[in-house]
């Protein structure tokens, strides 16, 4: 019964989103005040309406009820409970209504927290939101119903969640994630509403700023998350693939990190304005085409979920609709917006403009890499995979332009900046910078590659202007420490975001070049010397886990006769679905991690081990962690909270 | 004159959106169920490889084994269910006398020879595939899998799933015949 109850507030979530589409616009074509006004009421209902379904699909995982048929295939009574939560989400048709509930939190959250935007305004962008919205409750309904019983011949017991996804990262992984992709709808209903009005101003740019920049946080979470969890979990050592459901998370981070910055400009300078509409539609927009992506079964990835034909032919057609018409409108429309400011060539201005290019242009690499194959075969050319080679080798390119310019760009002012100001130390920066990476690379690096000594040389350039700019700014009225605390919120965002990219570009250049991977052959008692490192091998025990059994080496790692650590590898068997997991065993460390997984049993008797020396790793996440922080910073900044807003948005 | 330059200009993300949804939807519209996609090398001679014996680590087969006659390529494992229920069958259709080899895929040994033991084994030959080289360059999308190829070491057909009575009697015995 509980089922079809959640079946049923569902539905009602969905007529209460038509509702919500439909009656805000007949409010402001008819000029019914009630009628606009009812938007928001009408979000709050239909967001705790979907809040009830949710909460009944996760209480029947939490009671193991297996009439329903999709607790049945990705759940199991043996499974902890916090996995049978998480299991909601663990394959389509959970994680779609995942999608709708968190696509309707952001809903409530603009009807809630707008009250300083003309009503009107607010209406628009509700129904624009509720149209969304009723397109994944059709989708959900129609296509992918979580409640559906496997009555009259219901399972004793369910088929478990995919052991792959049974892991802590994985609860809040694919929350974030959504979050984040769900998030951007509101960047976008923002940029529609703007331009059906006709309207578009900096307090536009004002207004969807915090918006993007919470989507933003929580992508770049959820992005990262997902990295630390393939990287500890899939027991490969990697920690990006280019697999096309990575690419589909990747692609409107690009577009999101371009927005907010163009959203900057817009809004403080007011130019760029027609720009940022178009990066608002396509952030969503893309988020909307890696859900086609990951859930149409068009392409093959390891993210193995279910795919359907029909869903995907759904989710093209809304595709179709939803961004076809946005750019549609964007064709009719856009051309009324003036741009007043005017800047030149060198000024912070053009700064941002070389970035949102650059930044493009990755867009299109990591859009064109995904895409390519699907139509390699269209046009008959065979079946083809484009891999990690040739995202690297162009990411290895871009990058260099795009961190000098992220390096130079703060210190630009807007509109002019003479060339010969900053040419000194802008020149005494870069002999800084250098410095530093030489001394870098001597003490942590093994050997030379000229790759490593250009990504760190970038980290340490875009570290070092970093540095100088605060300095100056800081330094401009006050003196160094005052100046410090007196610089706004939004400015130390800036700053820490930036060290943040910095931080990842380090990372990633000491990964890439410096890690070192071997397959060894190790019985009890044997040991093996790896990078200073001696590995030895004390022995195995058998593990019983509630859903799992499976064996655990256990390794003592010495470094010059101290022990250094002592890793538990595990190799398990569920029991449900047969699946045989790897989990590795990791030292965590500030410069490096040690990292073990374990292989097959050889013939004699000794284990296949896998041993990984993955030097400034944790740099890796903890770059797009400052980054987030520094979005928090942001949206925490004054003028987002106090300074009452008169413009009409 | 300049707005309607500047209204083409701003129709361009429209265009290029509707040239790419085309090559979203055909692959849809062909019914194109994964499950279905050929392998790019029907049509072509098996790939070279060198790989274990299952039973001997010492042995090693290379892609000579596929001439001479035709035959079955059966990829499995252990870990896959519907491997288990396919296996009857084979072991039926070697009793028939049908040629298969079979290619065990990203599995552990040790399990794989258990299973072959306790279940009687249908294959003339067992390659071990543990990190699922020769599956990556076959296109194996899952196990069970079974590739139809000739006397001339060429892949005719590929059947994605489990082999059984039924589809072995309307789709691959008639394409089994068909070869030479």
């Amino acid at each position: 019964m509980l089922a079809e109850m959640g079946q049923f507030a569902l539905a009602i979530a969905c007529m209460l989103a038509f509702l919500q589409t439909v009656y805000p616009f007949y409010g402001i074509y008819t000029r019914q005040q009630s009628a606009i006004e009812s938007a928001k009421i009408l979000t709050v209902l239909q967001f705790l309406f979907v809040l009830l379904s949710f909460l009944i699909l996760s209480y029947l995982f939490l009671i193991n009820d297996f009439t329903v048929a999709y607790i049945a295939t990705n759940s199991n009574s043996a499974l902890p409970w916090y996995y049978r939560l998480s299991a909601v989400w663990g394959a389509h048709e959970g994680s779609l209504l995942l999608w709708v509930f968190l696509l309707s939190f952001w809903s409530a959250a603009v009807a809630l927290l707008s009250k300083r935007l003309p009503i009107e305004s607010v209406a628009r962008v509700l129904a624009v939101l509720g149209l969304l919205s009723l397109g994944f409750y059709l989708f959900v309904l129609l296509t992918s119903n979580p409640f559906s019983r496997t009555l009259p011949y219901f399972p004793v017991d369910g088929r478990d969640l995919n052991p792959l996804l049974q892991d802590i990262g994985l609860i809040i992984h694919p929350p974030m994630l959504y979050m984040g992709y769900v998030g951007f709808s509101v960047a976008f209903a923002f940029a529609i509403a703007a331009l059906l009005e006709g309207r578009l101003d900096s307090a536009w740019a004002k207004w969807s700023r915090p918006w993007t920049m919470a989507a933003w946080i929580f992508l770049t979470l959820g992005i990262s998350l997902g990295s630390w969890w393939a990287y500890s979990e899939l027991g490969w050592g990697g920690w990006w693939f280019w697999d096309p459901v990575e690419n589909a998370s990747l692609m409107p981070w690009i577009a999101g990190t371009a927005l907010i910055h163009s959203l900057a400009v817009s809004e403080k300078r007011g130019v760029f304005k027609s720009w940022t509409v178009l990066l608002a539609i396509s952030a969503f927009s893309l988020s909307l085409l890696g859900t086609f992506l990951v859930r149409s079964g068009v392409l093959v990835s390891v993210h193995a979920f279910a795919s359907d034909p029909a869903r995907g032919l759904f989710i093209l057609g809304f595709l179709i609709l939803v961004i076809g018409g946005s750019l549609l409108l964007y064709a009719v429309q856009a051309s009324k917006v003036k741009s007043r400011g005017r800047f030149e060539l060198f000024s912070r201005e053009s700064m941002l403009l070389t970035n949102n290019i650059l930044l493009i242009a990755a867009l299109i690499v990591v859009l064109l890499g995904t895409l390519l194959p699907l139509v390699h075969k269209e046009i008959g050319l065979g079946s083809i995979s484009i891999g990690e080679p040739f995202f690297n080798r162009i990411f290895s390119v871009l990058i260099v332009p795009f961190s000098l310019f992220l390096g130079v760009g703060p210190l630009v002012r807007w509109k002019r900046q003479s060339l010969s100001e900053l040419s000194k130390p802008l020149g005494s920066l870069l002999i800084l910078s250098v410095v530093l990476t030489v001394l870098f690379l001597v003490s942590f690096a093994s050997h030379f590659t000229w790759l490593a000594l250009l990504g760190i040389f970038l980290g340490f350039w875009m570290l070092c202007t970093n540095c100088y700019e605060l300095y100056l700014r800081a330094t401009h009225r006050f003196s160094l420490l005052k100046g410090l605390i007196k610089l706004s919120n939004s400015h130390w965002a800036m700053s820490l975001g930036h060290a943040g990219f910095a931080v990842l570009v380090i990372g990633i250049t000491m990964t890439q070049n410096y890690s070192i991977e071997r397959d060894v052959k190790l019985a009890i008692g044997e040991s093996i010397a790896f990078e200073h490192y001696d590995f030895h091998f004390d022995g195995l025990q058998s593990v019983q886990g509630a859903n799992y059994t499976g064996n655990m080496g256990i390794f003592s790692v010495r470094k010059d006769n101290h022990l250094i650590a002592t890793l538990k590898a595990e190799k398990r068997i569920y029991t449900v679905q047969r699946m045989p997991m790897t989990e590795a065993a990791i030292d965590a460390g500030f410069t490096r991690d040690l990292y073990i997984a374990m292989g097959e049993v050889l013939p004699d008797g000794a284990w296949a081990v896998r041993i990984y020396y993955k030097p400034f790793i944790r740099w890796i996440w903890f770059g797009p962690l400052l980054m987030a922080l520094a979005g928090v910073l942001m949206i925490l900044d004054r003028r987002y909270r106090t300074k009452p807003l008169q413009e009409r948005f | 004159m300049a707005n309607t330059r500047k209204k083409l200009f701003l129709s361009a993300p429209l265009v290029i959106f509707v040239i790419g949804i085309y090559f979203l939807a055909a692959p849809l519209f062909k019914g194109t169920d994964p499950r279905k996609l050929d392998s790019a090398l029907v049509g072509q001679r098996v790939p070279s490889f060198t790989l274990q014996d299952l039973y001997n680590h010492e042995k090693q087969y290379d892609a000579a084994i596929f001439k001479g006659q035709k035959m079955l390529l059966n990829v499995w494992a252990t870990w896959c269910p519907t491997c288990y229920a396919e296996h009857h069958f084979l072991n039926e259709l070697a009793e028939q006398g049908v040629y298969i080899i079979g290619m065990n895929y990203k599995d552990e040994r040790s399990k794989a020879i258990k299973w072959l033991t306790d279940l009687q084994d249908p294959y003339q030959i067992s390659l071990f595939d543990k990190n699922g080289m020769l599956g990556l360059d076959l296109g194996v999308y899952g196990a069970p899998e079974t590739y139809l190829i000739d006397s001339k070491g060429i892949i005719r057909y590929r059947h994605v799933g489990d082999l059984n009575k039924n589809n072995w009697q309307d789709t691959v015995l008639p394409r089994f015949n068909e070869m030479e």
